[in-house]
């Protein structure tokens, strides 16, 4: 098929009764350029989607020193994940009790649901009658600007609040990934900061306890 | 009773139409395919729900990599004179003595993981030749000697008054939180309190509130 008549066999035969040369078809088989095509349209497919990096908006607070300018939150709507190694996730609600009995261990998949629960606890207690309604006004304006649906609700988790406190042996992707937990419940307020002595040593003993290196 | 005769067709259908097709899906994509530059350091980055696009220019570019070493890229590729900016401001502020063939070196450096002091040494060889497995990482562990503070400070002397300045963390996953917070610091000491952190795309789980929000538009 792919071959090129040059009719050099048979120089000398010219004139009547020498057949003459089949005309060969000028369509080629495309096939194979298919082929090929569609094997580099998926080979550029894959690339051009997956090498997509996208990025995580964080913003910190400025550090204060003193201490009447520090944020005060309310106790009852706080929740505090501590995140330890060994992708450990431990979280206590309000304060840390004396003898740590409220401190609880999770993972990454089940803080999910506490950071749930502890919304709707919070949303539950609420009394339009706590709130400043200037506040509270801001508060449906951003909600509304960022696309909730239910922002005539935003001002009722007003008191909740998440601190992150991340030990020494937690990685980076366990931030992130508590990060964006922050961002898949639709968290409004949350901190990161370093985590308290106390806190710290309970942390080890439930290592301890738990076995964990 | 004369049967119908069905003329017989040939099998054969002309592909060129779908071939044209092909072919122009093939250049759109060769031509919309941006490859990524390659990486001098292996890092593996989490996954996150954000789908923000990652900016490219007017940026700096902190690396953290899972031995926890820190690396400074300067992102500017349409005004190169930043760079030039950048890299004097460390000269004058420790008075490291650089040649302008070691400043110029500087520009086409891609990353930056040496302590200032083996500044001048690392500068003073082609950046072709940079081996970045040898490189010790920024020092930031001792907040005393935070040296990416400085890097950060030269970088907004040499873009004050510029709007749209981004700082992007690219963190290991596996890196440990601790050198993340040195990063931190750095920036903080420079009154940065806006980062954009890199991330790879990940699936929104459904059902979820930020799901929700998603495809919800609010009515004017």
């Amino acid at each position: 098929m792919a071959s090129i008549d040059t009719g050099a066999e048979s120089p000398q035969k010219k004139g009547p009764g020498v057949k003459k040369a089949k005309k060969l078809s000028t369509r080629i088989d495309m096939t194979p350029m298919v082929d090929l095509g569609f094997l580099l349209i998926t080979f550029f497919v894959f690339t051009a989607t997956l090498s997509s990096p996208t990025t995580l908006d964080l913003n910190m607070p400025k550090d204060v020193e003193d201490e009447k300018k520090k944020t005060e939150v309310k106790e009852s709507g706080v929740l505090t994940i501590l995140l330890g190694k060994a992708n450990q996730v431990y979280y206590y609600e309000g304060k840390l009790n004396e003898d740590a009995s409220n401190f609880k261990t999770s993972s990454y998949k089940a803080i999910r649901d506490v950071i749930i629960n502890k919304k709707k606890d919070v949303k539950s207690r609420y009394n339009p009658a706590n709130v400043d309604p200037v506040i509270c006004e801001e508060e449906k304006k951003k909600a509304k600007k960022k696309g909730d649906p239910e922002w005539e609700k935003a001002c009722e988790d007003i008191d909740f609040m998440v601190i992150i406190k991340p030990n020494a042996d937690a990685t980076y992707k366990n931030v992130v990934d508590i990060l964006d937990e922050m961002t898949i419940n639709q968290v409004k307020r949350y901190a990161m900061v370093k985590p308290y002595e106390a806190e710290l040593k309970v942390i080890k003993a439930t290592e301890e306890a738990n076995g964990i290196k | 009773m004369p049967s119908v005769k069905i003329p017989r067709k040939s099998t054969d259908t002309d592909m060129t139409p779908f071939v044209d097709v092909a072919f122009l899906i093939l250049s759109f994509f060769i031509m919309a395919t941006k490859f990524k530059p390659p990486q001098p350091v292996e890092i593996e980055t989490p996954a996150s729900v954000q789908a923000q696009t990652l900016p490219e220019d007017k940026a700096v570019m902190i690396s953290i990599d899972s031995l926890n070493r820190v690396f400074f890229t300067l992102l500017s590729e349409k005004d190169e004179s930043k760079y030039l900016d950048v890299i004097k401001d460390i000269d004058a502020n420790f008075k490291l003595g650089l040649t302008p063939a070691e400043m110029q070196n500087f520009r086409h450096t891609y990353m930056i993981g040496v302590p200032i002091g083996s500044l001048k040494q690392l500068l003073s060889i082609d950046p072709k030749e940079h081996k970045m497995e040898t490189q010790p990482g920024i020092p930031v562990s001792d907040s005393n000697n935070n040296e990416l503070v400085w890097w950060i400070r030269a970088v907004k002397n040499a873009f004050a008054g510029e709007k749209g300045f981004r700082y992007l963390i690219k963190g290991d996953g596996r890196s440990k939180y601790p050198a993340f917070d040195a990063v931190i610091y750095a920036l903080k000491k420079n009154e940065e309190f806006k980062y954009n952190l890199v991330t790879s795309l990940d699936e929104v789980p459904p059902g979820t509130e930020f799901d929700k929000t998603r495809f919800f538009k609010p009515e004017e």
